[in-house]
């Protein structure tokens, strides 16, 4: 790097990973269809949300708030097309949580399996909290409650399936 | 050499991701009666400026049809007033006019209820410039057929008699003057006295005893005595009496029954006749003295004591 060269990005000290190529694209395929699959038999996965870790994890990983938050969108919006919520619904909750993953991962080391159980649970709030606003503002729908007792489970749940799920997706990084 | 990038280009693919996304979601929402959010969203971001524009037009027109309507209404009201001061000269003139006729017509009511009294009509055209004398002047003269000390009236009572005789003009000497003098008489008692000017507005009834009863209210009449005015026409009425201690007889201050301050046409006997002011005693009474019409005896200008009554 020259002296005169501008950078402005992570911050430098903080290792942006890369993957194989495809690996993004299945991952992701794979946790909607596991999302779609295990509800349906299985009653307590509907606590697991695994469209949401799966965001969640590489927007830390990329630490790029434009990468993040795009591949938010696409995962919420094919979440909205296989369930009966308008398109957009999942898609702006996942975006925001794409957008800030991405910010936040830019910015602190979290690779620490404590620093991923937190953030996982704090993102699940922060991502049900969106829809539900999402749902009353633009679908006048107020049935949707920002807090209570299975959601607080859910979000212990996630973070704790978070902490496998992460260290098995490191496995699919380049090695630089 | 690492990508140079704006610190800003996230947050504003994050605006135009989710400002999509929202767009996406207002085309799918249907809200009441089945209209598209999208459509609720555009109408409720429209309406605000077609509102402020509707307001702005609607203001500037009714602020410039209020302006010209203001500068109409002005020059409305302008003509307006000037309609209405020459409509309050003309009825003030009808008023006048009005009041003249209705003066007028009370004067021909009196002549023709009197045909036995030849009278002539005069009209009051100025008055005398010095305040001590209370003289009138009317547009009758001796080619009228007017002479001097013929009495002057109106149907309210005794005004004057004329003092001086001209061609088109005569001089009446209102029996408010200090050199006037008015035979009369109580209407009650009948006591006599004669009545004198003193330049004041009421006058004097004098050599009344102050045995007689007079009292305030009572009717004073013309005694005939004087030869210029018939029996019994009004003089006036007694506003008090008391006695005067220099001397046997009453202060007894009279108002005049006509309106001397506001004479504006009077009738000239030309004759001494009885002029019977009652309806119902016209017929009855026989006329007391008949001289020809023209013919006035010399009478003094100021009447002389009368008669003691007292004892």
């Amino acid at each position: 790097m020259q002296s005169t060269d501008i950078y402005i990005g992570p911050e430098p000290h903080i290792e942006v990973h890369k993957y194989y190529s495809g690996v993004v694209p299945v991952t992701v395929l794979v946790a909607l269809l596991l999302q779609a699959f295990f509800p349906v038999h299985f009653r307590w996965a509907s606590y697991i949300e695994l469209p949401l870790l799966v965001t969640l994890y590489f927007a830390l990983s990329k630490r790029s708030p434009s990468s993040g938050l795009l591949l938010g969108m696409v995962v919420g919006l094919l979440q909205d097309s296989l369930s009966r919520t308008p398109l957009g619904l999942y898609g702006i909750a996942k975006t925001l949580v794409g957008f800030f993953g991405s910010s936040l991962g830019a910015r602190i080391d979290v690779e620490h399996p404590v620093f991923r159980f937190v953030l996982a649970g704090i993102f699940y709030l922060f991502h049900h909290a969106v829809f539900a606003l999402t749902s009353q503002v633009l679908l006048a729908q107020r049935n949707e409650p920002y807090m209570n007792g299975p959601i607080l489970v859910g979000s212990v749940v996630n973070a704790t399936i978070a902490i496998g799920l992460f260290p098995l997706l490191d496995r699919f990084r380049k090695r630089s | 050499m690492p990508p140079i990038s704006s610190r800003h280009r996230p947050l504003a693919l994050l605006a135009v991701v989710m400002a999509a996304q929202i767009l996406l979601l207002a085309v799918q929402i249907k809200r009441e009666r089945q209209v598209r959010l999208i459509r609720v969203w555009a109408v409720e971001l429209i309406s605000p400026f077609q509102r402020a524009a509707s307001w702005t037009v609607l203001g500037a027109e009714h602020g410039w049809g209020g302006y010209i309507g203001l500068r109409q209404a002005q020059r409305e009201n302008e003509a307006m007033r000037a309609d209405l001061d020459r409509l309050k000269v003309r009825n003030a003139e009808l008023e006048g006019k009005a009041k003249e006729a209705d003066r007028l017509a009370a004067l021909l009511n009196f002549r023709t209820g009197h045909p036995e009294a030849p009278m002539l009509a005069a009209a009051v055209i100025g008055g005398s410039p010095d305040a001590g004398s209370q003289v009138v002047y009317i547009n009758r003269g001796s080619r009228d057929g007017l002479r001097r000390d013929m009495g002057v009236i109106t149907p309210d009572g005794v005004v004057g008699k004329i003092l001086a005789v001209y061609p088109d003009t005569s001089q009446v000497l209102l029996i408010s003057d200090r050199e006037s003098g008015v035979g009369a008489l109580l209407a009650d008692t009948r006591t006599q006295g004669p009545v004198k000017g003193s330049g004041e507005p009421l006058l004097s009834l004098e050599y009344i005893s102050v045995d007689d009863k007079v009292a305030a209210g009572e009717a004073v009449l013309t005694s005939g005595q004087d030869r210029i005015f018939p029996k019994d026409l009004p003089v006036g009425t007694v506003v008090d009496a008391v006695p005067d201690r220099k001397s046997p007889f009453m202060k007894i201050r009279v108002r005049p029954a006509a309106h001397l301050d506001r004479l504006e046409e009077v009738l000239v006997l030309q004759t001494r006749q009885d002029v019977n002011m009652k309806r119902e005693a016209e017929n009855a009474a026989a006329p007391a003295i008949s001289p020809t019409a023209g013919e006035t005896p010399a009478v003094p200008a100021t009447v002389a004591k009368a008669p003691s009554n007292a004892r």
